[in-house]
């Protein structure tokens, strides 16, 4: 078993070895205690049987009621030390894993879109970062504090039982390691091929389950659903199964630590008595050697939990190492390249003002090697102030575009230029300040409005706040709010409605006013119709005529006020054109226009 | 918050019977455990006292290595009995709920529901292994070995008995009382705990964003305050919420001191003997043992105990209704289960993750209030004639064919639809609608999204039933047709198919399980999906669905023509087959349409101008009411009022 991803959280734990090893202290502390109670209260017991005179028996009369009280006094610490511990290398994980990613740019993005096209929930991979990053607290609290505990427990009572007889003393040396070595590599043995067997029928099941609920309708209407129950129940039975005779083996692990424990005592008790050892001290012996053998078995479980939590850690010290093969791990990048520099260094006092022409030159992407082209040759000339639409099915690629304009994502081949330089080449730290706006995946923090909108641009005034705010609309409702700016948002905007959470996104993309380009990625989405106009309207305007906006979007109306539309279809450019020339045209844009200018006229005409 | 769970749900042995015997069995080695922890305190004991002169009692001895092998074995047969009743009861779960989604149709699952059940059914119901594996056993033992301790004591030394008996409820009144004051503590810093704890993961989610801004690298600091702030926070709750756990091991070890003292008193005293002495000291701590390690696995149980509520709540008739029809309930109408609060998440997971609960946060965080809005709410069937529509579906397994009238359904006869009123919980999709549908028509269906189009087909489909009035196939009703008889009439294009996870193959032959290759292969040539299946890695054994291979919304839908095809059903209903569907693919779904459509029957909501070409009426639906129009806008008037519709419509068309 290689232990690389336990190396990696040790790195990161070395500062706070001091306070876990107190934490494993404390631990040991607690077992101890138990144990010494046991033992003293035995030899108290056998002792008072000779009937000595009680003084002889004052010592131990305190030492048993001081243990007992310190034993949870221990525990107590000893759990409060060991999270306290324990959160402070979750504190440096997760910084240290936010690093790895922010200093990735693009990564993200990437991910999402591969996930998108491969029909999965986006952000399922970085929710499932989040909870691996708790494995490394559980792999620190279940494993090596206990472990820690049990290895000096075990030692000592060792060291006890062998200054009253060393042949009892190895005794309990040998069913300590089977108890503390032995079975617990037996169960993370047995934990790991149960898993590898368990896990894909579980997986399937899952599937299964999916297909049977989505596709329910389906299945009814072409009268499938019983086979496909029947396929689902018999992967249950399997599975059931499965998990019957696994946890026959997997328990047995578990009655032997009580036969070891038991088998010890024992075996102490008879080389003690043999040796001639003190009647007194053998009962101490028995008493101790099983309450030392048992709270070695706490290791059984723990291995359990180690074996549980590799996937997690392993996944957390990929991407701290850089090994998890990251679509921008760093060999992705060209040699000549800049380091990204971390913080807002040298290049914020230089100049990005000024008019800014871009290129888009025979751009290609693809997210699966074996999926569509998601860009497919695209040739774009965008000269300062332009005025660009992106339209067409969804899927076409539109998005894409954007994420290859703005840098968030690499194209597999072409390039893109602002003002005859490499997008690739400019500093990771100023591109956002010449490229930037919304984009599809743009996320709402949970915090303020005034904090979500000045992610846009740290220095904002007060002024250029509420400019932005009013030209997305969002003014009057920020007004109408009794905590205004302060107003907390929720998770992702869940507090706002659609239409608001649109709005800030939108104000927050016009107050980053980037030097160059601004693209918008449906801006408008979730606004009635008369309400999109107004504010794609005063957005545009806000842009200023020397910054170039291009804008993707699925509604049509509006367009005869740019330049040029694009019709994207499967990563191609199908048409361009202005507006009036592609309506003109039949086609896609066509067909869209009449549609859409018709089921807007029965919206007007349904609601006078 | 969180709501308390009893321990056991007695629901339980009603719905897995099998279960039963497995529970049985636990309870019986609990009993014989609690036995044989005062077999082995006793022989040790007896060791122990005989070794305190000297002797070694062999006898004595062998009896204890006897009572710790039974224990050894009666521990292996607890977790083998449990893991066994966990596999059952899960199998069991997972067959009834799986089961109730084909049984009650379609209509009965909302997004919400679908998404619950398929996670229940999936890897929801896991959870009940630590439940089933961990909890339940040592809660049976915290009944029997206290109480045969108890007893044992009673005859070897009562005033013992006595301190234990007084101490032992100590556990539990304790274990409550402080619980709920960290539960109070923990409320109070519950919304500043959530806030700090999804920190990272708000963060996490909005890296492109972030990114986008530039402003990545500078969020490092602040990830790192939120989370050294998260953890001051965690441990100021820690701090209470552990306190209860020193409480009860205070409890426990002190009642051990409490009865060591005395004892060696009194064994100085002359008035007891050292062998029940050392019996009272071993048997002390046992009596605690198994409150205690119940009580540290309750937590972990929870959201097992959480999954099965949420699993029985779903199977159980709501008894809101009546007991013959469970489906007439609309989703609104259930506040029994709400999945937007997983029940694991109360205070207790707000911290950090404290030991020993080990799930809620994760569940927590990934989960987003008001979130995905379920976009197309199924039809729920509403109280009415439906009797014979929620019957299971006999007979499925057969395959389409469209010679074969079984059970009297005429598929050439005419469809009627008289005075058809659909209520859903919150709207009226359809109001008093009557058509005839003629064999051999082509009906187009046009109107604004959300106005009742999908509901026309929902109908005749069998997913949704009238609220009132009734349709007609050859004269009888629909609702006295044997369903799956009815269904094998119909070919069905849905607007997004659903994909399974089988091979390409095995999805086309969705309606025909048992059509040879060439079939297939027939079918896909006439649904234009050659080239894709060409395109393939593995052709038509490729995998498809979760985790398969996925298609574009183009040569998905191909693939749900692909199905009607092979279907070969007399009469087909198509839903805005072309709605996603870029130029390229529209025209390759289009002619195929129109091959699927030639000789049929169909009814197709239309979406696009284009479809309405080969069309011989085409229908208007509008607000719930269904207007007719001869060809092309040359009828009479849709109605008065409505001049720019009809305009629109031309315009459209034309």
């Amino acid at each position: 078993m290689r232990l690389r991803p336990e190396r990696v959280v040790w790195r990161l734990a070395r500062p706070y070895l001091g306070r876990l090893l107190g934490a494993g202290l404390l631990a040991a502390g607690t077992e101890l205690a138990g144990l010494a109670l046991l033992a003293t209260a035995t030899w108290l017991l056998v002792s008072a049987a000779g009937r000595p005179p009680l003084d002889t028996l004052t010592v131990a009369i305190v030492a048993v009621r001081a243990l007992a009280i310190s034993r949870g006094v221990l525990r107590y610490t000893e759990r409060l030390a060991g999270h306290d511990a324990a959160l402070r290398v979750v504190t440096e994980v997760r910084a240290r894993v936010f690093a790895a990613l922010a200093a990735r740019r693009g990564s993200a993005a990437q991910h999402r879109a591969a996930q998108n096209s491969a029909g999965r929930h986006s952000g399922d991979l970085l929710s499932r970062l989040v909870s691996d990053v708790e494995a490394v607290q559980d792999l620190l609290l279940r494993v090596l504090v206990p472990g820690v505990a049990a290895a000096l427990v075990g030692l000592l009572a060792v060291l006890g039982a062998s200054a009253v007889e060393p042949l009892a003393g190895l005794a309990l040396a040998g069913g300590l390691l089977l108890a503390g070595v032995v079975l617990p590599a037996l169960a993370a043995m047995l934990t790991r091929r149960t898993a590898a067997r368990v896990a894909p029928l579980r997986g399937a099941l899952a599937g299964d389950a999916v297909d049977l609920t989505s596709g329910a309708a389906d299945l009814a209407a072409f009268g499938a659903t019983r086979a496909a129950l029947d396929r689902a129940d018999a992967r249950a039975r399997e599975l059931a199964g499965l998990e019957r005779r696994t946890a026959a083996l997997g328990w047995a692990v578990d009655g032997l630590g009580i036969l070891v424990a038991g088998a010890t005592s024992a075996a102490v008790l008879t080389v003690a008595l043999r040796a001639g050892v003190d009647g007194v001290l053998v009962g101490v012996l028995g008493v101790g050697t099983l309450a030392a053998v048992e709270a070695a078995l706490a290791l059984v479980g723990a291995a359990r939990q180690w074996t549980r939590l590799r996937t997690g850690l392993t996944r957390v010290a990929d991407l701290l190492t850089g090994a998890d093969g990251g679509p921008e791990s760093p060999d992705r990048r060209p040699p000549d390249a800049p380091e990204p520099t971390v913080g807002i260094g040298a290049a914020d006092s230089e100049k990005v003002a000024g008019r800014w022409h871009c290129r888009v030159e025979r751009v290609r992407l693809r997210y699966r090697r074996s999926g569509p082209p998601a860009l497919d040759g695209i040739d774009l000339d965008l000269p300062a102030g332009s005025r660009i639409a992106v339209v067409g099915p969804s899927g076409a690629g539109k998005s894409s575009l954007l994420g290859v304009l703005t840098g968030m994502v690499r194209p597999d081949s072409g390039r893109v230029t602002l003002n005859g330089v490499d997008l690739a080449d400019q500093p990771a730290e100023r591109l956002p300040r010449i490229v930037g706006g919304l984009l599809a995946e743009a996320h709402v923090f949970h915090a303020s409005v005034r904090e979500n909108l000045l992610l846009g641009r740290t220095g904002a005034t007060e002024e250029e706040l509420a400019g932005a705010a009013g030209a997305a609309g969002l003014l009057d409702w920020v007004r109408q709010q009794p905590a205004g700016w302060d107003t907390v948002v929720g998770e992702d905007g869940g507090q706002l409605s659609g239409g608001q959470r649109q709005r800030l996104l939108l104000a927050r993309a016009l107050l980053a006013a980037p030097a160059g380009i601004l693209v918008l990625d449906e801006p408008t989405e979730g606004l009635d119709p008369g309400a999109a106009d107004r504010v794609l309207a005063s957005a545009t305007a806000h842009a200023g005529p020397d910054r170039t906006v291009v804008l993707v979007t699925h509604r049509l109306s509006g367009l005869d006020r740019y330049d040029e539309v694009i019709v994207l279809d499967a990563g191609r450019i199908a048409h361009r054109g202005s507006h009036a020339e592609l309506v003109e045209q039949s086609g896609w844009y066509r067909d869209q226009w009449l549609r859409q200018a018709g089921a807007e006229r029965d919206h007007l005409s349904v609601g006078s | 918050m969180s709501r308390r769970r009893r321990p056991f749900d007695p629901r339980l042995l009603h719905r897995v019977p099998g279960a039963r015997r497995h529970l049985g069995l636990l309870g019986a080695l609990g009993i014989a455990a609690a036995g044989l922890v005062i077999a082995q305190a006793t022989t040790l004991a007896t060791v122990l006292a005989e070794a305190a002169g000297g002797h070694l009692d062999r006898v004595a001895l062998a009896a204890f290595l006897a009572s710790v092998a039974g224990r050894a074995a009666l521990l292996w047969a607890q977790g083998t009995v449990a893991a066994r009743a966990a596999a059952t009861v899960k199998a069991a779960l997972r067959a009834d709920l799986l089961d109730a989604v084909g049984r009650r149709g379609p209509g009965w699952l909302s997004g919400q529901r679908t998404g619950q059940l398929a996670t229940l059914a999936g890897r929801g119901l896991d959870a009940l292994d630590a439940y089933f594996t961990g909890y339940l056993p040592q809660l049976v033992l915290s009944v029997t070995v206290p109480l045969a301790v108890l007893a044992r004591l009673v005859f070897a030394d009562w005033s013992s008995a006595l301190v234990i008996a007084v101490t032992l409820p100590l556990v539990p009144i304790f274990g409550a009382l402080l619980g709920w004051q960290a539960q109070a503590a923990t409320e109070r810093q519950w919304r500043r705990l959530a806030l700090l704890g999804g920190h990272f993961l708000d963060m996490v989610r909005g890296l492109p964003t972030l990114h986008l801004f530039g402003r990545a690298p500078a969020q490092v600091a602040v990830v790192r305050r939120m989370a050294d702030r998260h953890r001051l926070a965690t441990m100021k709750t820690l701090r209470i919420a552990f306190l209860s756990a020193l409480v009860l091991e205070l409890v426990a070890t002190l009642s051990v001191a409490l009865v060591a003292v005395p004892i060696g008193l009194r064994l100085l005293g002359g008035g007891l003997t050292l062998q029940t002495a050392l019996l009272v000291l071993l048997l002390a701590p046992e009596a605690f043992l198994p409150l205690r390690a119940a009580g540290s696995q309750f937590h972990a149980s929870q959201e097992g105990l959480t999954a099965l509520d949420e699993a029985l709540t779903l199977l159980d008739p709501d008894p809101t209704t009546t007991a013959t029809d469970p489906s007439a309930t609309s989703p609104a109408d259930r506040p029994t289960t709400d999945p937007a609060e997983p029940a694991t998440t109360g205070p207790p997971s707000a911290l950090g993750r404290p030991e020993p609960s080990s799930t809620g946060p994760r569940g927590r965080s990934i989960d987003r209030p008001g979130g995905t809005e379920v976009s197309e709410r199924v039809a729920v069937r509403s109280p009415g004639p439906a009797g014979s529509l929620v019957g299971p579906e006999t007979g499925s397994l057969v395959p389409g064919q469209s010679g074969g009238a079984p059970n009297g359904v005429r598929a050439d006869g005419e469809i009627r639809f008289e005075s058809v009123t659909v209520d859903y919980p919150r709207t009226t999709a359809l109001r008093d609608v009557s058509l005839t549908i003629r064999p051999g028509e082509r009906i187009a269906v046009v109107g604004p999204s959300g106005a009742g189009k999908s509901t026309l087909l929902h109908l005749l489909l069998g997913f949704v039933s009238p609220s009132s009035g009734r349709i007609t196939v050859g004269g009888t009703d629909l609702a006295a047709l044997d369903l799956a008889g009815w269904r094998r009439q119909l070919a069905w294009v849905p607007q997004r198919a659903h994909l399974f996870g089988t091979s390409l193959a095995d999805n086309i032959r969705l309606g025909a399980p048992d059509a040879p290759e060439e079939a297939v292969r027939a079918a896909v040539r006439a649904a234009a999906l050659t080239e894709v299946v060409d395109g393939l890695p593995e052709g038509l054994d490729t995998r498809l669905g979760e985790g398969g291979h996925g298609l574009s919304s183009g040569e998905r839908q191909r693939v749900a023509l692909a199905r009607a095809f092979l279907r070969d059903a007399p009469i087909v209903l198509l839903d805005e087959p072309t709605a996603r569907l870029d130029a390229g693919s529209e025209a390759a779904v289009l002619a195929a349409t129109g091959r699927l459509v030639a000789g049929r029957t169909a009814l197709l909501v239309a979406h696009r101008p284009t479809l309405l070409a080969g069309a011989d009426r085409v229908l208007r639906v509008e607000d719930g009411r269904v207007t007719e129009q001869t060809r092309l806008g040359s009828g009479p008037a849709v109605g008065p009022g409505t001049p720019a519709v009809e305009e629109t419509h031309r315009e459209v068309v034309a």
